[in-house]
């Protein structure tokens, strides 16, 4: 095992990039994502050579090539797979998965299912803008009914998925949302998943303004923001609205959310209880939209559970239990 | 106990013997076969098996579907092959009689239990009359025993239900088996011992069968049906020897290579498909060896997670059979574009699509060598013997850890199963090829070659300054940054293609297995169809024919003399148990007039299939060649 003499704990974001250019598009929500991501590794950190970061295929996928980090560039939604790979090799990497809901939902579906089943110590990072972006605007499994694009000239038909209610359902420990604008919220939230051991799963909306843009304009817009977002914290209540006035409580005798005006009847957040957790991540309009730490809830993952040895005898296992002699 | 170590006057020799075992799924043939596998090796004779069981788990009793056989060939002079005709077969029912009688020779010997041939067995069999009441069987010689009834005898003061009791009847037909080619039974008697030590009245009583049936053997002799024999013992190397599987020969081989490679830990990823799963299986009991295994969602994510630990500096291992390496094409072709090492074993069985799971076949050669998308080159080996299996694993990680590429291992699902004696190499003798990870920056990109090999640098993630981007774009030669310049493209096809044509330079010139290197007729055969078309050969030298056998283990790239080697015989005849794959690689390769001899049977070539074919006449009728159309 290589121990390194270089700590990285005075590295600025900078130094978390690579030489190479960044491509995505002029006003690309991938931008603001780099950017939140190479903050949150300074601040915690990170230490470049033991940091790997995977990626299947799409825009979101290019990123590992614009971190001064390790880096591989996979095949269409295998990333999870081939991270698995990585840590069983090697727990003591630092893992990162980046993905867009159609590498991460639609061709790499079964593989999102099973790491976050199996709790695999990677950061799994899905960019959802709703859309095909580096095919040229064909609609994706997160994209609204009646979305219109290239192959759906008469709108969607398909009802999307949702990220974070698949998450959970796959039995993710932790589960959060944000915003690629929200670069305070999304730094913060990246930093908690970077302290999180096990799948940690953050679904962030993504502005693709090519193909999809303002897609999220209803839920981020400035105006609305406060309205239809709700910022949930461990162990606070579930405010929301320009004032904190309204909040979301259980509806009585009901398992479903309500909104009510702001009163001591409001749910308090619990990001350990999972049936809170699956009723938030299910939120959209006309409710307000969870962001934050929708889930977290740890346990040992995975690659920490599998047993190996080495330097077991050859001889022995080649000579087995019945062997017989043949003399000259 | 009685055991007759000697042979006893009065006992007729045998250079080698055939025999196949066979009965219901249920009736433990497999078993039966392996322990006289075991009997016969620890007897001295050289054998060869060929395990042949139904997909179904449990099929319904008595039918036709449901029959589960075990052959052992095994005698004083090299058996390379489960042998062709059966000397004796061990009818446990009327299916097994029906489904395998037809393999039997004019002449030999048919061991049925009559209390098995009652009218719903029959029936169930498709019998209209009982074979054992008209002169259907004639030209065998049937030997009819009520093993069911001498069974329960024999059982009787251990005091199990009778369907207990009925279990116990493998045993008393094996121990009938053992005392007719002078076998022990000792080893037998451990292992039952060992099996049911939980349950000691269980042993007691399959002991008890097993010594009836020795005894029964013992006391009928002087009858005029039943002869004992005497096999010679087989001249062989000296050493320590033991059986092996070719499952358990590639996984032994790959931990011996990951030793050699000196390389700290192996992950092996799998996904359930017949019959790659006890590849699977085997290594997962070998987690003291440094091996990680991975049962992984699909096919996909196993290719996935071994070239992931392989990127990781880990030896990255997966295995399937033809449909799931077919899942397995895209994760290859990246594993090439990011020239990592990547072991993939092949469990070939006879398709396309589910086909036949459980019969081998060698029909994805094609596929290992060119079923990628683009310019897409690899090396490609196959093992020619379950004792090959275990060399050929080692091969594969010096190759792929040498060259940075994927290799692709092309067993089936023939060599998984079947079992040969194997001498024990020592460590101290196995081959070392210790890798080595770059740690240096001064100078370094990702696909900076060696001059020799043409290989990248394989850098650990973890090591300090190394940091670098690599991925399925295409890169550029010089810095290995992404690259969409032309020339650059060709130039890196072009490297991707000189550095596995290199590796021919790394491995054996082409040998003659038999025969001269020049003449009228060389027969060129690939994998587990070694033994068959050795024999074949040797049969037909014999007969005074200008002919040798020529046995390629590396497919992709081909020994560099091979074309020479070819073109120095007048004729070249290529069996494949495929519709004629290796023959077209070669008339492309080398445009040699090769004609192709197919067997798509999803049964072993018979040694006389090939020896007909090399007299020039048409194969024999029974079972056939198969196919047997011209390929090329």
């Amino acid at each position: 095992m290589t121990v390194t003499t270089i700590t990285d704990a005075q590295l600025a974001p900078k130094d978390y990039a690579s030489d190479q250019e960044v491509r995505w598009c002029p006003g690309c929500g991938d931008y603001a994502i780099l950017k939140a991501v190479q903050k949150a590794c300074a601040d915690m950190g990170v230490v470049r050579e033991r940091t790997v970061f995977v990626s299947g295929i799409g825009c979101a996928a290019r990123f590992p090539y614009y971190m001064s980090t390790y880096g591989f560039h996979t095949v269409h939604g295998r990333a999870p797979a081939i991270a698995t790979g990585i840590k069983l090799a090697n727990p003591d990497l630092d893992v990162w998965v980046m993905t867009g809901d159609g590498d991460g939902l639609s061709i790499g579906g079964n593989h999102m299912l099973h790491v976050l089943r199996r709790n695999v110590d990677l950061k799994i990072i899905l960019f959802n803008n709703e859309i095909y972006g580096l095919t040229k605007g064909q609609y994706s499994p997160t994209s609204r009914r009646g979305t219109r694009s290239p192959s759906t000239p008469l709108g969607s038909i398909e009802n999307p998925v949702s990220a974070c209610a698949f998450a959970l359902g796959a039995g993710a420990r932790f589960v959060a949302r944000s915003i690629d604008t929200l670069q305070a919220h999304l730094i913060a939230t990246l930093k908690r998943a970077q302290g999180h051991r096990g799948a940690s799963f953050i679904e962030i909306l993504q502005n693709c303004v090519v193909f999809n843009d303002a897609v999220f304009e209803n839920i981020t817009g400035k105006e609305v923001a406060p309205d239809a977002q709700v910022l949930v914290e461990h162990s606070k209540p579930l405010l929301f609205g320009k004032n904190k006035e309204k909040g979301l409580r259980l509806k009585p005798g009901k398992l479903e959310l309500e909104i009510v005006p702001a009163a001591p009847d409001v749910l308090v957040h619990d990001e350990t209880n999972r049936p809170l957790a699956q009723l938030l991540a299910a939120l959209e309009p006309p409710f307000p939209v969870a962001m934050g730490v929708l889930y977290c809830n740890p346990a040992t993952s995975y690659e920490r559970e599998v047993v190996v040895g080495s330097g077991g005898s050859l001889d022995a296992l080649l000579n087995g239990e019945r062997t017989w002699e043949v003399v000259p | 106990m009685a055991t007759s170590t000697v042979p006893r006057p009065g006992r007729e020799t045998r250079d080698s013997v055939v025999i196949r075992f066979a009965g219901d799924s249920g009736d433990g043939m497999q078993v039966t076969g392996s322990q006289f596998m075991l009997e016969t090796a620890l007897a001295g004779s050289d054998f060869s098996t060929f395990p042949d069981f139904p997909a179904e788990i449990r099929a319904p009793t008595g039918t036709t579907f449901g029959v589960s056989a075990f052959q052992i060939h095994f005698g004083g002079t090299d058996v390379m092959t489960p042998g062709d005709a059966v000397d004796v077969l061990v009818a446990m029912n009327p299916a097994a009689l029906t489904v395998e009688v037809s393999d039997v020779k004019v002449g030999g010997t048919v061991i049925v239990d009559t209390d098995a041939f009652n009218e719903r067995n029959l029936k169930k069999a498709g019998y209209a009359k009982n074979p054992l009441e008209d002169d259907s069987l004639a030209k065998y010689q049937v030997l009819k025993f009520d093993i069911t009834k001498l069974t329960a005898d024999a059982v009787k003061p251990h005091g199990l239900s009778s369907r207990e009791a009925h279990l116990c009847r493998n045993m008393w037909a094996l121990g009938l088996l053992l005392w007719m080619y002078g076998h022990e039974r000792t080893a037998t008697i451990e292992w039952l011992n060992r099996k049911f030590a939980k349950k000691p009245v269980i042993a007691a009583a399959n002991i008890a069968a097993l010594n009836a049936g020795h005894a029964f053997g013992e006391t009928a002799e002087m009858t005029e049906h039943m002869v004992g024999y005497v096999v010679p013992k087989a001249t062989v190397q000296a050493g320590r020897y033991r059986t092996v599987t070719g499952t358990e020969g590639l996984a032994w081989g790959l931990v011996a290579g990951l030793r050699a490679a000196g390389i700290e830990k192996m992950v092996f990823a799998g996904y359930p498909i017949t019959p790659a799963s006890a590849l699977l299986h085997t290594l997962a009991n070998l987690r003291a060896y440094g091996v990680v295994t991975f049962q992984a969602e699909d096919e996909i994510a196993a290719s996935g997670a071994a070239l992931g630990a392989s990127y990781a500096g880990a030896l990255g291992v997966t295995s399937s059979s033809g449909p799931g390496i077919a899942l397995k094409t895209e994760m290859l072709g990246l594993a090439i574009a990011t020239e990592l090492p990547l072991i993939v074993i092949d469990s070939q069985r006879a398709g396309p699509s589910t086909g036949m799971p459980t019969k081998a076949e060698q029909s994805d050669l094609f596929q290992a060598v060119h079923g990628r998308n683009a310019d897409a080159p690899l090396a490609v080996i196959a093992p020619t013997s379950t004792a090959d299996c275990f060399d050929i694993a080692i091969e594969a990680v010096r190759l792929a850890t040498k060259y940075m590429t994927p290799v692709i291992v092309l067993s089936d699902g023939y060599l998984a199963h079947a079992a040969e004696p194997w001498r024990i190499p020592h460590e101290a003798e196995l081959p070392r090829f210790p890798v080595t990870y770059r740690t240096e920056p001064e100078g370094f990109h990702p696909f900076l070659r060696d001059p020799d090999t043409l290989a990248r640098p394989w850098v650990k993630p973890g090591t300090p300054q190394l940091e670098h981007r690599i991925g399925g774009l295409e890169r550029d030669y010089d810095s290995g940054h992404i690259s969409y310049d032309p020339d650059n493209h060709a130039r890196m096809t072009k490297a991707r293609a000189d550095k596995i044509a290199g590796i021919a330079n790394d491995i054996p010139l082409q040998n003659v297995s038999l025969g001269e290197d020049h003449g009228k007729l060389a027969v060129v055969g690939w994998g587990s169809t070694f033994g068959a078309i050795h024999q074949a050969v040797k049969i037909a030298r014999d007969e005074g024919n200008d002919v040798a056998h020529i046995h390629v283990r590396y497919l992709s790239p081909f020994p560099r003399n091979l074309g020479d080697l070819l073109k120095r015989y007048d004729r070249v005849l290529v069996p494949e148990m495929n519709n004629g794959q290796l023959v077209k690689l070669l008339r492309a390769e080398y445009l040699v007039d090769a004609e192709g001899f197919s067997k798509v049977t999803g049964k072993p070539f018979r040694v006389t299939d090939i020896v007909q074919r090399i007299r020039g006449g048409a194969p024999p009728p029974s079972e056939g060649s198969g196919f047997g159309g011209e390929a090329g």
